[in-house]
């Protein structure tokens, strides 16, 4: 727990929650930006691949920046995708996250870990494109509807920080939609696990909001 | 529906906020860490880092930024300045960068925005190009600061930054850059029509209406700006208000 003790002296940790909060450590990148985010909520976490760390954590991050056939095989060479689809704790899947929790990506056209009976899809733009849309989808965009514990009633309409070129269809385990071309899949929740394709440890005051709504389940 | 970005622009130098004229005259405005929390708490929607430090011990002192800029800031942030190598980025990116740019060193060595996207990924690499106004359309690619012409032209050049993998484009003219008359329009809005990766428009905002302009005829993704901010000649959350009610979609 050697991570621990890198943050101790972090303004703010909350001492009093002892709850244990675990990012999973693999190939992707931004997995610092999230623990920076947890930091400044005053929560501390560990980065770690062991097996058992992961599966004794009370919360299970599972973020993600990268491509998703490299990811995947990645994930299947360690074993982490067995250990991911038999958490029993919130995971929270984040982005590339997200897309690995679903059925497949046509990104690579691999299969994932089929938490979500979803397939990931690639945008395509409109005929004509009159308006100038782009690919990938970056930036801050809107989130409606949304149907989730992830979610207080006061988020409805919030903006919160995208970057992707391939998304989730709307459908049974859909959280909260957002309009980029087409109305999509922006969080998935079922049963235990949790996912968003934005970046909440990006998306300021609001996107902590929603991992503090993920931290206090 | 997709909102325009504001992006405030930190130049520093020696760990310091710094806004030259015309990348001249360099004026000290404060500290990196305290004006971008600021400016993320006032509404920003990204910021930008650029180091115009160019000694080794200047870089280490950067890297050492990067780092207690990602522990403090809450909203996306790229850097740029002195990244010639992959492994440069490489350090940034592990300081906590979301994005990083790149300007001269790509103009030299082009190869280097394959490199950056095959092993960061096109999300993670913005090509910043600082161009001059030579007559009509014919933009001339400037570096070091836009004090040496390249023979290469904006528009070919912006092309090739896209086909090699840049994720966005950060057009800099050095003719509106410190001048406060408005975003070079008409070269923005031809960049967005060509090409279809986000455009950051920098270079000439003076006012709120400069910003409302280089959205509808610049047709840009995001606009960029810094001594507007620094001085606070324009407050974010005005400037937010403003887009917001002639029409144009903003995070508020």
């Amino acid at each position: 727990m050697n991570k621990n003790k890198v943050y101790s002296s972090y303004s703010g940790l909350r001492t009093s929650d002892s709850q244990v909060i675990v990012i999973i450590k693999y190939n992707a990148g931004n997995i610092r930006s999230v623990l920076n985010a947890l930091n400044r909520l005053g929560y501390d976490a560990e980065i770690s691949a062991d097996p058992e760390v992961i599966r004794n954590a009370d919360k299970v991050i599972f973020p993600g920046v990268g491509e998703a056939s490299t990811t995947m095989e990645y994930l299947r060479r360690t074993k982490l995708d067995e250990l991911i689809v038999s958490l029993k704790q919130p995971v929270l899947g984040i982005c590339l996250g997200m897309q690995l929790m679903c059925s497949s990506s046509e990104e690579g056209n691999v299969s994932c870990l089929n938490i979500f009976d979803e397939k990931v899809i690639k945008f395509q733009l409109p005929v004509g494109n009159e308006e100038n849309i782009k690919i990938p989808h970056m930036g801050w965009n809107t989130i409606f509807d949304v149907n989730s514990q992830l979610f207080d009633a006061s988020l409805e309409g919030e903006h919160v920080y995208f970057v992707h070129s391939y998304y989730v269809a709307l459908g049974a385990d859909t959280a909260a939609t957002t309009n980029y071309i087409v109305d999509y899949s922006s969080a998935l929740q079922k049963d235990n696990f949790y996912a968003t394709q934005f970046h909440p440890e990006k998306s300021g005051s609001v996107g902590e909001r929603i991992l503090s709504n993920f931290l206090k389940l | 529906m997709l909102s325009k970005r504001i992006i405030p622009c930190l130049d520093i130098k020696n760990g310091q906020t710094v806004k030259g004229v015309k990348f001249l005259e360099i004026q000290e405005v404060g500290d990196p860490v305290e004006l971008g929390a600021l400016y993320a708490q006032q509404g920003a929607d990204e910021l930008v880092f650029l180091d115009i430090t160019a000694t080794h011990e200047g870089r280490k002192t950067f890297v050492d930024l990067v780092k207690r800029i990602a522990r403090n800031i809450n909203i996306p942030f790229t850097v740029g300045g002195g990244i010639s190598e992959l492994s440069d980025a490489d350090a940034l990116l592990n300081a906590g960068a979301d994005k990083i740019s790149v300007n001269s060193s790509a103009v030299r060595n082009p190869q280097l925005i394959n490199d950056l996207a095959k092993n960061f990924g096109s999300q993670f690499v913005v090509a910043a190009i600082d161009a001059k106004l030579k007559q009509a359309d014919d933009w001339i690619v400037t570096v070091n600061g836009g004090r040496i012409p390249t023979d290469k032209r904006l528009f070919s050049w912006a092309k090739e930054c896209e086909e090699r993998g840049a994720g966005e484009i950060l057009f800099t003219s050095m003719d509106h850059d410190g001048v406060k008359t408005g975003f070079a329009n008409e070269a923005l809005a031809k960049l967005s029509d060509s090409l279809s990766i986000p455009i950051i428009a920098s270079g000439g905002a003076g006012a709120m209406e400069h910003f409302k302009d280089v959205f509808t005829i610049g047709k840009a993704d995001a606009g960029l700006a810094a001594s507007i901010f620094h001085f606070k000649e324009i407050g974010i959350p005005d400037l937010k208000a403003y887009l917001n009610k002639e029409g144009i979609s903003v995070r508020m």
